[in-house]
């Protein structure tokens, strides 16, 4: 079958389509869904890692530097840079590319803001989906940014080869917040502004967390290294980057491998993500079309009906009109 | 987008119009201080904006202004609306318009003002 012609200008490396078709996934407009068919078997090269951190940590300016050592060890880089969006006005203000300018004049080099949005395909789906379009451009490495706070953007990280959690000296409170959410998905741990006080007990916190999983790591599981970085001096980076590149050969050896996509495990879930969020999407869409999910709220406010009942009437029919199409 | 052209290395006002443009519900990629007009349209492409708002206090307005409007016209980037704000002369306000700069906020200018502009004049793409 002959590949749309935008998605021949994507893998051609064409910058403006693009951004154009990134903007269109953001959008949610139905007809990427087909460019991105087309684009699939033109992804799976990309090496992709995943950045995360509460705000201010330095992830952009660690992010601007593994580009720099990246280009110079001859590879091409995407990086995709996530922002949250105001809860307030719905807008934001996506300022990671500041600390990454230096590279905008550099062909081999492609940067991306993107606003978290609040959007039901998920952050995690339009995201991944963005991933892909760098990876069919032909981008060697994929750097995502994100800021680690709500389960999306841990899902984020995670499909991630490498998942990188960045900390700074003196954050027992955020060491807490890890253990309790992200430490499984941390590959490698950064302690970034190691020139500042603190550093070895931030150090020895994250190493007693990671110890506790000892077991793991004997059976041959990956233990995740700490490193003590310094990212506006550039010190620490390459060290970092060379570790990378350790957990890149850890999965190639120890039979995860790269190739995510013929992965089961990955798949399955992957898949039973796009599917939820597909379905909400298909099935929001057409009560709102129809204007029957307006009609239930009114009926409820009116006191007509409970809306356990009106959950009911909305979803059931197109539960039993799907299985009547299959049968 | 909003871009701070030009040697000046005061970027308060760039920041005050961007906050403000959040709160209006826009998406404000905001790439600092010091950028070239190849920079600022670089990035205006990769990130796919609707409209780059530029700053300037310096008199860097007269040549970077133009350039950046020269730029997108160059790499079929034109439809991407280009207006201006800072200190800036009336007497260089009919040239810049001339030179393709859609509108120009001199200092003063109510924020809401010039967010009721940018909703009605800059139609997304
Ligand atoms: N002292 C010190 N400051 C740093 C270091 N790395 C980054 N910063 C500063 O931390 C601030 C936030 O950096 P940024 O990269 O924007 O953080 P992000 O919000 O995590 O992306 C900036 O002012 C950086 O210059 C470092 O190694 N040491
Ligand atoms: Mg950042």
């Amino acid at each position: 079958m002959a590949m749309s012609s935008l998605a021949e200008k994507v893998v051609a490396g064409d910058v403006r389509s693009v951004a154009r078709l990134i903007r269109d996934i953001d959008d949610g407009i139905t007809e990427v869904r087909e460019v991105l068919k087309d684009l699939y078997p033109h992804t799976g090269n990309a090496y992709v890692v995943g950045i995360t951190g509460s705000p201010g940590v330095g992830k952009s300016t660690l992010v601007d530097q593994m580009v720099a050592h990246l280009r110079e060890r001859g590879k091409t880089v995407g990086v995709l840079a996530v922002d949250p969006t105001s809860p307030f006005s719905g807008g934001a203000i996506l300022g990671d590319r500041v600390r990454m300018q230096r590279h905008s004049m550099d062909q081999g080099v492609f940067i991306r803001s993107l606003a978290t949005r609040g959007h039901f395909g998920g952050l995690t789906q339009s995201t991944r989906s963005a991933i892909d379009v760098l990876d069919a451009m032909g981008k060697d490495y994929i750097l995502v940014e994100t800021v680690g706070v709500g389960q999306d953007e841990v899902d984020v990280v995670r499909s991630a080869h490498t998942t990188v959690i960045v900390v700074v000296p003196g954050m027992g409170d955020d060491i807490q917040a890890i253990k309790a959410g992200i430490l499984e998905v941390g590959d490698i741990f950064v302690i970034n502004k190691a020139d500042r006080e603190g550093t070895d007990k931030t150090l020895s916190d994250l190493r007693l967390m990671i110890e506790m999983d000892q077991k793991k790591y004997d059976e041959g599981g990956w233990k995740p290294p700490i490193l003590k970085v310094e990212a506006v001096f550039d010190k620490g980076v390459a060290e970092f980057i060379d570790e990378i590149d350790r957990h890149a050969r850890y999965l190639v050896d120890s039979g995860i491998g790269l190739h995510f996509r013929s992965n089961q495990e990955r798949v399955r879930q992957e898949l039973a993500e796009m599917v939820k969020g597909r379905l909400i999407e298909e099935v929001l869409n057409t009560l709102t079309d129809t204007g029957d999910f307006d009609r239930a709220v009114e009926s409820i406010t009116e006191g007509n009906t409970d809306p356990y009942t009106a959950c009911d009437q909305l979803v059931l029919p197109t539960i039993r009109h799907s299985k009547e199409s299959r049968d | 987008m909003v871009a701070k052209p030009g040697l000046d290395g005061h970027d308060r006002g760039a920041r005050i119009i961007a906050r403000a443009y959040r709160d209006a519900g826009f998406e404000v990629v905001y790439t600092g201080l010091h950028q070239t007009p190849e920079e600022i349209v670089e990035a205006a492409i990769q990130e796919d904006v609707d409209m780059i708002g530029l700053s300037s206090l310096a008199g860097a307005h007269r040549y970077l202004f133009p350039a950046v409007v020269n730029l997108l016209r160059e790499r079929g980037a034109d439809d991407i609306v280009v207006c201006g704000g800072g200190i800036i002369p009336d007497e260089d306000l009919e040239k810049l318009k001339q030179a393709g700069i859609k509108q120009i906020f001199t200092p003063g200018t109510p924020l809401e003002e010039i967010v009721t502009w940018v909703k009605e004049n800059v139609t997304p793409r």
